[in-house]
């Protein structure tokens, strides 16, 4: 076995640094099975957050001209169009030796958003402290202390963040803030403060984002999969609920009616501190190496 | 991929992805990075071999390294700071220590040594206070490994499938690339006879970093095909040429200048070269889901099977 940090199920350091202050770990279950793919999500997002308007562009690509979680899209709904037989039973398209079935087109729609992750590779290697725990175990940016390095980027296994540039606003833009600095959602910490539940949660329909206790929403998902799957729904599945996942569960996980992958989740994420260990041991090893091979330069006598 | 949900992995083992766009996102680091790992891994493994020279009475040589190194280290914070989103903040990197945060940890090391190294060229160049210059060589050159290796743990932390898979060899392609062009320099600024341990070096470094690039594109397997491809490839095979032509003209130069010289440089080339075919690779590696969608199926296989068998 390869060295890993063993990672508990709650976030290092949460709720204990708090002391009084303290909340319970606040989430999002966003249920797909029943998301019509309105937007309400990304546009509450946006106007709560002011978050900046990105280039209006056409995809191509079904519904979604949002494309991907960014520095300026802290929702993000996919949509993702999938040919099914008509009995509807199963995704898997039909075999091309078999008669074929009269096909119906299955629409998927998802909300993306920000994990929360228990384990937080982005809040890990911020360098600056700017990303940090709240008192509600949500993971936030601090936009007065970022700088701008950019290691949250590529540290976050799902793609969530990325950071506000010029070039990539519409030229008519002005007085945009956040320049230069790393965004993501923050589970709208300032709502949570005054009691209220985020944009996104508070727009939503069909009560596809559901807000509240972490806890609460992962039994609240459990018996909502065991509804779906006695209707018949077998490819529902609960993605993130799982505390000993490679992140230590999210604090916004989700209901899925395929493969992660489908929508554009990775389907096994791992917070890549889990491998420090690893990581620092190969580097102080190789570093000692480097000395030991000065040592045998100098001492090689005169060859 | 126009409507593509799915594709086809290296064996032809399916994968499926949300339109064929990338899971993780591609660093928003531009050249100034491979840049400074290339002048950090110089500056650092130049600093431990001046120090050695100092130590065995090579003052020759302890002279040419603390000048390469203390060029390559105050080159290195513009770079740095010049990549950030807001540099008038990069004090912020100073607010904390983090294990965590290889480049919180880099910081420091790169700051201590910046100061190290700075007082010890000061001082060798006004021929004061020898003790004092003595203590600054063995601060930069007892940091000088971990300034050269941190920039590799820096990238294996993070979620690009050919960085992070790549951990346990990339600090030794590092530390070979930067002994490599650290050797390369300073057989350059040093007479032939007082060159010599930093020619070892060089050699040494050269094979180092050839075999553990090999190593760790073997461990890699399919998640190593960013560097078999475009331009990363081309980048790849000019760093291989250059860094074997270079340590191989090294071993035969011996005290011939010309031959030194070109070594020198085709060293230096190539341990850049190498920095930034890993740092383009690791862009190409993000950009294209299936490094993450099937090396990530291949775990939960594999655990699945352990599970169960």
């Amino acid at each position: 076995m390869s060295p890993t940090l063993q990672l508990g199920t709650t976030p290092l350091g949460w709720p204990g640094s708090y002391g009084d202050e303290a909340q319970p770990r606040m989430g999002f279950f966003t249920d797909t099975s029943v998301c019509i793919g309105c937007k309400a999500c990304e546009i509450a997002c946006k106007e709560w957050n002011q978050v900046p308007e990105d280039e209006l562009r056409f995809s191509g690509e079904s519904f979604d001209n949002t494309g991907e979680l960014s520095a300026n899209s802290w929702r993000h709904v996919a949509f993702i169009e999938q040919r099914i037989p008509s009995d509807g039973a199963t995704a898997t398209p039909p075999r091309t030796a078999e008669p074929p079935l009269p096909e119906e087109l299955r629409w998927l729609m998802s909300s993306d958003v920000c994990k929360h992750c228990t384990h937080a590779a982005c809040l890990d290697v911020c360098p600056t402290g700017a990303i940090f725990r709240t008192e509600f175990g949500t993971v936030v940016i601090q936009q007065d202390v970022c700088n701008g390095c950019g290691y949250c980027i590529p540290a976050c296994p799902f793609g969530v963040i990325s950071r506000r540039e010029r070039d990539q606003l519409p030229a008519a833009s002005n007085g945009i803030s956040g320049l230069g600095t790393a965004h993501k959602c923050t589970l709208c910490y300032d709502r949570l403060k005054d009691g209220m539940e985020p944009a996104c949660a508070k727009a939503c329909p069909t009560d596809s984002i559901q807000f509240g206790e972490l806890d609460e929403l992962r039994e609240r998902a459990r018996g909502r999969l065991e509804v779906l799957q006695q209707q018949g729904a077998g490819e529902a599945r609960l993605y993130g609920e799982d505390p000993h996942d490679g992140v230590g569960g999210f604090g916004a996980f989700f209901l899925l009616l395929d493969d992660p992958e489908v929508y554009g989740l990775p389907p096994d994420p791992v917070v890549p501190t889990r491998r420090l260990p690893e990581i620092w041991g190969a580097a102080v090893l190789a570093g000692a190496a480097l000395a030991a091979g000065v040592v045998a330069a100098v001492a090689g006598g005169r060859r | 991929m126009s409507r593509g949900h799915n594709g086809a992995g290296p064996s032809g083992d399916a994968y499926r992805s949300y339109y064929g766009k990338p899971v993780v996102k591609e660093p928003v680091w531009e050249p100034m990075v491979p840049a400074y790992f290339f002048l950090g891994g110089t500056a650092g493994a130049a600093a431990s071999l001046g120090l050695a020279a100092r130590l065995t009475g090579n003052t020759a040589l302890a002279r040419a390294a603390s000048y390469a190194d203390v060029v390559a280290i105050t080159a290195s914070p513009p770079l740095l700071i010049a990549d950030l989103g807001r540099p008038e903040r990069f004090l912020n990197m100073l607010r904390m220590f983090k294990v965590t945060s290889p480049m919180s940890v880099g910081t420091w090391i790169v700051s201590a040594s910046g100061v190290a190294s700075g007082a010890a060229a000061s001082l060798e160049i006004l021929g004061r206070l020898p003790r004092a210059r003595l203590a600054a060589e063995a601060a930069a050159g007892a940091l000088g490994p971990f300034l050269a290796t941190y920039t590799a743990a820096l990238l294996a932390d993070t979620s690009i499938p050919v960085w992070h898979e790549a951990r346990r060899e990339l600090p030794f392609v590092f530390a070979g690339s930067s002994a490599a062009s650290a050797g390369g320099v300073c057989a350059l600024l040093a007479t032939p006879r007082a060159a010599r341990p930093a020619r070892r070096l060089a050699v040494a470094g050269a094979a180092l970093e050839l075999a553990a690039a090999a190593a760790m594109r073997r461990r890699l397997g399919f998640l190593a095909e960013p560097y078999t491809r475009g331009p990363t490839r081309t980048l790849t095979s000019t760093a291989t040429v250059l860094t074997g032509a270079g340590g191989l003209a090294m071993l035969l130069a011996g005290h011939r200048r010309p031959g030194t010289v070109a070594a020198g440089a085709m060293l230096l080339a190539g341990s850049l070269t190498e920095r930034f075919a890993i740092f383009r690779a690791g862009f190409a590696s993000a950009r294209d889901p299936r490094y993450t969608v099937i090396s990530q199926r291949q775990r939960l296989g594999r655990q699945t099977a352990g599970a169960t068998g």
